[in-house]
């Protein structure tokens, strides 16, 4: 069954339509790779599924956003963040120690004990691959981490929360490749226990990762389908210029 | 080369007009300084106004008006703080805020002799609080409302909008976000608004006159409805009220006033300048 | 259960988000309250113009046009002075000034800014006033000149700061648009900065002269107190403010001077109201 199915969704700021009529579905235990120009309305739709979008000024929407065949604008919105993650564009640790990070939400949640916190802490760093790195370090600032460090800590950070869904908002933007290749190989691993969809300016990572990929323009899902088919034979003319690299 | 010259006298005017206000300033402070130094001795700072305050020391003026500042931060930094949470965390751009915007600007503007009529009308009279340490709390605390809110909304509004955002992300509710990530790194801006409101409120005269200053009182204020000698009003007191006071006490007293506010704007500064070196992101 | 808590908290917040509407609203309602009962015994318009202000004799005569003229006349005076020197200063600190000695002028600016207004009025009594009289060979040196001056001082501060940030907000591109013509750079300033920054310049005048007339305790000291009605600049006034200052310490509760006192008050809110109200329209419409 379908993690998240997506009918005829519109979304608006103020006067401007950023996504119109995007009916799709996500399976479960892949990746969704989301590619189009910026302004297309990728992030948008990505920001939907965990209710971001509607703390910004001027948001109304239309449509229905289901995750495991309940809508999730009545579910509980706490709730749903907490199993819808989020890994952003630019590395954001919060002001905190590197163990405070990927604490942080167990605490929100509830989560008081110092040796489960702990336990939470090594397993997460582990599966963002990060754990070796930082281990003898874990009260130290996480500003003081580097770039890719940071990001892969955010990673940590946001499975700590033990969501079911990993959104990835261009998560590679900011990185040099070998940080870059560490990331989707985080990505790769996690999708055996998560879904994932991911938001990328990056063609070829798309490629590299993707089980699925899908195509927005100007706020219009283009196509969506398997990634190799997507890349192989488009059916949409638009599609097959952006991957191409015409325009973008 | 005409325009040049013309360029020239004009920034001459300019320096000549900024230093017109700078070197009066530095003046003022010179003649209080070197004028009140000599009047300061433990024993004016400790002792009781004596012989109609033309001997004796200050002690119950300075209590006062500790008292007086404890009090008005007491009750406005409470109220105060969590208006700026509101304006900066929940309210939408819409007519009400525009109405607290105005609002606010509006309590900065009123004169503070109006705020004293105001205390006395309603802490003094209405609720018959009397003549009392609670009633010019009270006032004070009104008067500085609006400087603690402008000053607790910009430190809010300075933590970036990014860390809220992974703490909604991560499940956190609004509060948990705003008690866990943007209180904690907002505290320095917040405690520079609340200490330059403390000094705001140490200084003023006109909104105690008629709701707590005691023109001679020589014990010390024994509970929140008793009246009490403050220092500003007393400063005034015996530099108008009172015939042939020593220049040293008054000027002793103009010092002593003088170093309390300026002394806390300093540690003001100084919080502000330290967190900015240290500022994390 | 911490919904709960936390939805107890949300609704707290939001009643302390519109404590400033309600304290303004509370503050005009017992001017109101106080003042109006006035208006039972004494006209509006002989309060407003009436031109003898006894407030303790028998019958007493409530008339507070030489109040308003002496409040009038001192703020006059005080925005002659501060005006052209306040705003010359901003230009200053915020296009001329060298970086290094910028930070300088603003703390000595701030500083002046945070000297209590009982402190400036000491000052001036002992400094000012004793000068003033022997300049102009008067019988006393407490005169609306020396309020000007001392007031002056007091809305400098409010002047320079949002003058210097109205100046600072003009987008780099005029000036530098200017320069790239071939202006030197005080026509830059004069022909361009100044007429972009007008609006936010004439509210750091509005409200420098707001903190004026709302002065009090400087005033008080330095001016004289003569209720009479103004005719030059070198003779004692009185002004609104310091009209209350001096006379509600020992008007009755309830007696008709006490609810003149309020009446003044309430014609001081309006003032201020409309002056804070004024500028910020300039200021939003700068944006």
């Amino acid at each position: 069954m379908a993690k998240f199915s997506i009918r005829e969704l519109d979304i608006w700021f103020h006067q401007v339509h950023a996504l119109s009529q995007a009916s799709l579905e996500i399976e479960s235990n892949e990746i969704l790779s989301i590619i189009g120009p910026s302004r297309s309305g990728k992030t948008t739709f990505l920001r939907m599924l965990n209710r971001l979008n509607e703390l910004e000024r001027g948001f109304r929407m239309s449509g229905k956003v289901e995750m495991d065949a309940k809508d999730i604008m009545t579910e509980d919105r706490e709730l749903i963040r907490k199993k819808v993650g989020m890994v952003f564009a630019l590395p954001l640790p919060l002001p905190l120690s590197i163990f405070d990070n990927v604490a942080y939400g167990p605490r929100m949640h509830g989560v008081k004990s110092k040796k489960k916190l702990e336990e939470i802490t090594e397993d997460t760093l582990k599966k963002a691959y990060l754990w070796d790195e930082v281990k003898d370090r874990l009260r130290v600032s996480a500003f003081k981490l580097s770039g890719g460090q940071q990001q892969r800590l955010c990673i940590a950070r946001t499975l700590a929360v033990s969501p079911q869904v990993v959104l990835f908002d261009e998560p590679c933007s900011g990185l040099d490749p070998i940080s870059t290749a560490k990331v989707e190989e985080a990505m790769l691993k996690l999708k055996e226990n998560y879904t994932i969809v991911l938001v990328t300016n990056n063609v070829k990572q798309a490629a590299r990762v993707g089980d699925k990929t899908a195509f927005f323009l100007s706020g219009e899902l283009i196509e969506m389908g398997d990634t190799q088919k997507i890349f192989t034979a488009p059916k949409d003319k638009r599609t097959e210029d952006y991957i191409s690299g015409k325009f973008g | 080369m005409n325009s040049k010259k013309s360029q020239k006298i004009a920034f001459i005017f300019l320096l000549l007009a900024t230093l017109l206000i700078i070197v009066p300033v530095g003046l003022i402070i010179a003649i209080i300084i070197q004028k009140g130094l000599p009047g300061i001795s433990w024993e004016f700072l400790s002792d009781i106004p004596r012989k109609g305050m033309r001997a004796g020391g200050i002690f119950p003026a300075i209590v006062g008006t500790l008292y007086l500042v404890s009090g008005a931060i007491i009750f406005a930094l409470p109220i105060g703080l969590f208006s700026a949470i509101y304006l900066s965390e929940y309210a939408k751009d819409n007519f009400l805020t525009r109405i607290i915007k105005l609002a606010i600007v509006n309590l900065a503007g009123v004169p503070s002799v109006v705020y004293g009529l105001f205390g006395l009308a309603l802490f003094v009279v209405f609720f018959k609080f009397g003549a009392s340490i609670l009633s010019g709390s009270l006032t004070l605390g009104i008067m500085i409302l609006p400087l603690i809110i402008t000053a607790s909304r910009e430190a809010l509004e300075s933590v970036p909008y990014s860390f809220r955002e992974v703490s909604w992300s991560l499940g956190a509710s609004k509060w948990q976000t705003i008690r866990n990530i943007v209180l904690p790194n907002a505290i320095p801006g917040i405690l520079t608004g609340t200490i330059l409101g403390l000094g705001r409120a140490a200084g003023e005269t006109a909104p105690i006159l008629f709701t707590v200053a005691a023109f001679y009182l020589p014990q010390l204020p024994r509970s929140i409805f008793n009246q009490a000698m403050a220092l500003p009003y007393h400063l005034y007191v015996i530099s108008t009220q009172v015939p042939n006071v020593d220049e040293k006490i008054r000027y002793g007293t103009a010092l002593v006033l003088l170093t309390m506010v300026l002394f806390m704007n300093l540690i003001a500064v100084v919080i502000r300048y330290k967190f900015r070196k240290k500022k994390k992101w | 259960m911490r919904k709960i808590k936390e939805l107890i908290l949300e609704k707290l917040i939001f009643i302390c988000g519109i404590a400033s509407i309600f304290f303004v609203v509370l503050i005009f309602l017992f001017l109101l309250k106080e003042g109006f009962a006035l208006f039972k015994t004494v006209l509006p318009a002989d309060f407003l113009f009436g031109r003898k202000w006894y407030p303790i004799s028998e019958p007493a005569q409530l008339g507070i046009l030489p109040l308003i003229l002496g409040s009038l006349l001192v703020t006059f005076g005080a925005a002659l002075i501060s005006i052209p020197i306040g705003v010359a200063s901003a230009i200053y600190i915020a296009e001329v000034a060298p970086a290094k000695s910028k930070e300088i002028l603003k703390a000595g600016i701030e500083l002046l800014a945070a000297i209590p207004s009982v402190v400036l009025g000491f000052i001036g009594m002992v400094t000012l006033v004793p000068w003033v009289k022997k300049l102009f060979h008067l019988p006393t040196g407490l005169t609306a000149l020396s309020g000007s001056i001392m007031l002056a001082f007091m809305a400098m501060p409010t002047i320079v700061s949002i003058a210097e940030d109205a100046l600072y907000s003009v987008p780099k591109t005029y000036k530098e648009g200017a320069l790239a013509l071939g202006a030197t750079h005080w026509q830059a300033i004069w022909r361009v900065m100044l007429p972009a920054a007008s609006s936010g310049i004439l509210a750091a005048v509005m409200l420098g002269i707001g903190r004026v007339i709302g002065e009090t305790m400087a005033v008080m000291m330095i001016t004289g107190n003569a209720a009479v009605m103004p005719t030059s600049i070198l003779q004692p006034v009185r002004t609104l403010t310091a009209t209350i200052a001096a006379e509600m310490g020992e008007a009755v509760v309830g007696s008709e001077h006490y609810f003149a006192l309020f009446a003044i008050g309430i014609v001081l809110f309006v003032i201020s109201f409309a002056v804070n109200v004024g500028a910020d329209l300039f200021l939003h419409k700068k944006r």
